[in-house]
């Protein structure tokens, strides 16, 4: 079918092959690069990898890495869920209302987002000032630069992003299908139970792989917000290199991670099935 | 942009049957406080900054009384300025390099798909692998290749990390072309360069500007890799943001987010605006 001259081929290949042969030279093979410092500095062998194996503080950060974004995966999905329903009831207004509110801090930088919680949370913020005004508390709450701070964060982060996948979710949801339900007797209650939510887990299964996946490698907010006390997997490898100067543990750790969101996107994809994503239709 | 299709989609499905209204009741009005409270969570952190930019102390305060501009001043100070003109410059320069990759890639895929998913893939890795694994291949390249805390180091960096982005606008503008367009132009005479030139460039301009603009974006905003391959001579705006958030709370920064705030709510509305009308609008 295609119009074709001599040399066609070629000119499509000085096209194409720019693009991955950088991505080719400038990231894969630095990453491949990464590797083999993770098993020969300071000398050769695999000791850093024995050594995230046995170390029982590589473990706590591991643990603390799973747990922060077990959390947050849970306490975004449900926010935004209820985000997404709202907006899939609302009338023009209120969805324009709702998309800004979710957009805004979507669009804006982790580091302003960062700046903003810390100014609130911290002990002379604005949140404990106001608590100590009125007397609920005497000394300030410690909320922030420790797990709490950082898992606040976190999930002020994540919100916009669970929210996206269950827009779409629900706005397949053909009106028809509750108005049966709720014709044939169904309440308002279990329209919702055995009509909507079966409906929506699709989208659910998908904003919560994309915030815990996302979760995994999150470094800027919970560095910030956890000052050091809640490291998790991705800050650690930034301490071994520019605190610790360790570039082999934290060449190693940076790999472990890499490993992590891997296995954790297949065990999701697993788990929901990928043809659920784009085979169904409802 | 993701969202951009999305709300356009909404509303032109299923005009034909009846619009579903959950009753008011109880749970009804539960879950309406509910989303204010989750509005409230989203947004209170970023209304708290604008007041706190035109505080009229040395340090981080709510302004007492007068309101200062003073915040603002220190902005235009060496060392931030030539932060924030530093960090323009880079994001105007990958933005370009960015796109014209991203422009030429998807051009050729278009019109020759065979290998599309394998090469499409390698080039959204680094959009898919974590910020931080990114970050220690680009200071290993870096390392080797004696590029850290160059602006050409960094910039390498960003392009890294923004071209998956720039590629997805472009393959979005491209899917919404007709491959005939290709065909017609070609059999009536045109070169390849010239069908490039003269029907596939002007019909993806937008996508060609979306591309820009993701590339733009992604370098302006871009820590982790810049922590990495940075240190003394480079010092992005995001870097200096960052290094007066780790140390003490900079009131210049209340000052910065407060301009960044009203840009992005000012592009937010224009395009939640624009939405709305083109919904309105037939055919699209």
């Amino acid at each position: 079918m295609r119009i074709t001259f001599h040399g066609t081929l070629r000119i499509y290949a000085l096209l194409i092959l720019p693009l991955p042969a950088i991505i080719f030279v400038g990231y894969l093979l630095p990453t491949l690069g990464v590797l083999g410092w993770s098993f020969s500095l300071p000398e050769p062998g695999v000791q850093h990898y024995a050594n995230i194996v046995d170390s029982a503080t590589i473990h706590t950060v591991i643990w603390r890495t799973l747990r922060i974004c077990l959390l947050t995966t849970l306490i975004s999905v449900a926010i935004a869920y209820l985000i997404a329903y709202r907006w899939r009831f609302a009338s023009g207004r209120g969805r324009q209302f709702i998309e800004l509110f979710v957009l805004l801090p979507f669009w804006l930088s982790m580091l302003i987002r960062a700046f903003a919680w810390l100014v609130l949370l911290r002990n002379d913020g604005l949140i404990n000032q106001s608590l100590m005004t009125l007397g609920i508390v005497d000394e300030p709450l410690a909320l922030v630069r420790n797990e709490l701070g950082a898992l606040i964060g976190m999930v002020h982060f994540m919100v916009p992003y669970a929210v996206l996948p269950l827009l779409s979710s629900m706005r397949q949801i053909d009106d028809s299908l509750l108005k049966a339900a709720s014709s044939l007797g169904a309440g308002r209650w279990a329209t919702l139970k055995d009509v909507f939510l079966p409906l929506t887990l699709p989208g659910v299964a998908a904003a919560s792989a994309t915030v815990f996946v996302f979760s995994l490698g999150c470094f800027v907010t919970p560095a910030l917000l956890g000052g050091g006390k809640a490291a998790m997997l991705a800050e650690s490898v930034y301490i071994q290199m520019f605190q610790l100067s360790n570039w082999g543990l934290g060449a190693a750790l940076s790999i472990v991670l890499m490993l992590m969101v891997a296995v954790s996107a297949v065990v999701f994809g697993k788990l929901v099935g990928f043809g659920r994503f784009t085979g169904r239709t409802v | 942009m993701s969202t951009a299709p999305t709300v356009t989609k909404i509303a032109s499905q299923n005009p034909a049957s009846a619009k579903y209204v959950p009753r008011l009741d109880l749970a009804k009005l539960i879950s309406y406080l509910g989303m204010l409270l989750a509005a409230f969570f989203l947004l209170l952190p970023i209304l708290v900054i604008v007041p706190l930019s035109f505080g009229d102390q040395r340090f981080l305060a709510f302004p007492e009384g007068t309101w200062s501009l003073r915040h603002y001043a220190e902005l235009l100070n060496s060392a931030w300025l030539s932060s924030i003109l530093q960090s323009l410059g880079l994001a105007v320069a990958v933005g370009i390099v960015s796109t014209a990759l991203a422009f030429m890639f998807a051009t050729g895929i278009w019109l020759e798909p065979r290998y599309r998913t394998v090469l499409t893939t390698v080039v959204l890795l680094p959009m898919i692998v974590p910020q931080v694994v990114s970050a220690m291949s680009l200071y290993y390249l870096g390392a080797k290749l004696q590029l850290l805390d160059t602006l050409v180091g960094v910039g390498f960096g960003h392009l890294m990390m923004a071209l998956p982005y720039s590629l997805i606008a472009m393959l979005v503008a491209y899917s919404r072309l007709d491959i005939n367009l290709y065909k017609a132009s070609r059999s009536l005479g045109a070169g390849l360069w010239m069908t490039i030139r003269q029907v596939l460039m002007p019909n993806v301009r937008v996508g060609m500007a979306g591309s820009f603009f993701m590339a733009f974006i992604m370098s302006w905003e871009e820590v982790v890799v810049t922590l990495f391959t940075s240190g003394l001579n480079v010092v992005t705006l995001p870097k200096r943001i960052w290094d007066g958030l780790r140390y003490n709370l900079d009131p210049a920064i209340a000052a910065v987010s407060t301009l960044m705030i009203f840009i992005t709510l000012i592009i937010l509305l224009v395009r939640i605006y624009r939405h709305k009308t083109n919904v309105d609008s037939p055919g699209h």
